[in-house]
């Protein structure tokens, strides 16, 4: 709570900023309001759908594989180490901002490379289990694993994995494209010569989004 | 508060980097505690799936909190943008039981009525041989 606020302050009678952020920063966190409200609406359709359903695959029996583990059972590891990459390049995002709150343009430069990674090896780690599901019959439309209890089961599940993540992934895609440019931004001096880093905050928050919703995500497809 | 005007957030000028890591921690923690009960629950089959699946929300919206409020930097915003941001999201609540008691229902109603539904639900099938067949899902009687 950093800001001291005198009590009886009142903010909507004129003559003060009602929210104290610059404009595109709103306009931000709004944009992700309803971003927010996309993501919960195919969330929220696939759990109607599961809920509808007698029975469901277990997740720990479709995403068990590794890269070059062969086919050896390994649940939850490779979902966990892509979890872990986000999250991690969350943490170097919010460095980046740190580091352009204190005008720091080398340390953002850095910060922003990492993220970049981050960005990248996730979408990577995305391509290699969407490879590796299609290699086993998976795909929008067919199902190659049963349910749960041995019965059959309908390609709602893979349906709404791969739209869901997939929709994620391209978030992800270009949240990787604008942190790209915001680092070319920054390279070419633009933020130092402006004085201030909101671009940098501003692509943060996107970042942040996608980490979020992974969360979500993860908890949705990989764990209930 | 004078200086409001004058770009947003710029009221501290040094930008503390401690909560940062304190908040990746308690998020990487977060999810080794839900990894540690999933593994559990797969050797042991304790705690039961819907006790696990109640801790699981419960953890979830504590890693969404903490994204949220330190690494999207919110809980340190004006109230006014807090209350803007989270009163529309409280509409997920209606949101979420609505549908969800809807896609019951559903299922209930569907059991109930059709007696063909139900007997495919209850049949056991073998899984196909890898790539000989066209997978099954396209049996008559599944939902495409």
């Amino acid at each position: 709570m950093a800001q001291v606020i005198p009590s009886g302050q009142k903010w909507w009678s004129g003559g003060k900023s009602p929210y104290n952020v610059e404009y595109g920063k709103l306009m931000m966190w709004f944009f992700l309001m309803s971003d927010a409200f996309t993501f919960g609406a195919f969330l929220i359709s696939y759990g109607h759908i599961r809920f509808s359903s007698n029975a469901w695959p277990n997740p720990n029996e479709v995403f068990k594989a590794f890269p070059l583990m062969g086919e050896m059972n390994l649940p939850l590891v490779f979902v966990s180490l892509m979890t872990f990459i986000l999250i991690m390049s969350s943490v170097t995002m919010v460095l980046a901002v740190a580091s352009g709150h204190n005008g720091d343009q080398k340390a953002v430069t850095k910060w922003m490379i990492l993220t970049i990674i981050g960005g990248l090896a996730f979408l990577s780690c995305q391509a290699w289990e969407w490879t590796h599901l299609h290699g086993e019959h998976a795909w929008w439309g067919r199902n190659p694993f049963l349910n749960a209890d041995g019965t059959q089961s309908s390609t709602n599940f893979t349906n709404f994995f791969f739209t869901i993540t997939g929709f994620h992934g391209f978030h992800v895609f270009s949240g990787v494209i604008i942190n790209i440019i915001m680092l070319i931004k920054n390279l070419r001096g633009d933020f130092a010569r402006r004085g201030h880093y909101l671009m940098i905050e501003k692509a943060g928050l996107y970042w942040h989004f996608v980490d979020l919703v992974w969360v979500f995500v993860f908890t949705c497809f990989y764990l209930l | 508060m004078e200086n409001v005007n004058s770009g947003g957030g710029h009221q501290t000028p040094s930008f503390d980097t401690k909560p940062i890591w304190r908040t990746f921690w308690v998020l990487l923690g977060i999810t080794l505690v839900e990894l540690t009960l999933a593994t559990i629950h797969l050797k042991t089959e304790f705690p039961p799936k819907y006790v696990l699946n109640g801790i699981y929300l419960i953890l979830t919206l504590a890693k969404a909190f903490y994204i949220i409020a330190e690494f999207m930097h919110l809980r340190h915003e004006l109230k006014n943008l807090i209350m803007s941001l989270a009163f529309p999201a409280m509409l997920f609540i209606w949101f979420l039981i609505a549908f969800l008691w809807d896609g019951n229902s559903f299922r209930n109603l569907r059991n109930d009525y059709d007696r063909y539904h139900v007997e495919q639900s209850k049949t056991k099938v073998q899984k196909p041989a890898e790539g000989k067949e066209e997978p099954a899902a396209k049996r008559p009687g599944t939902a495409e």
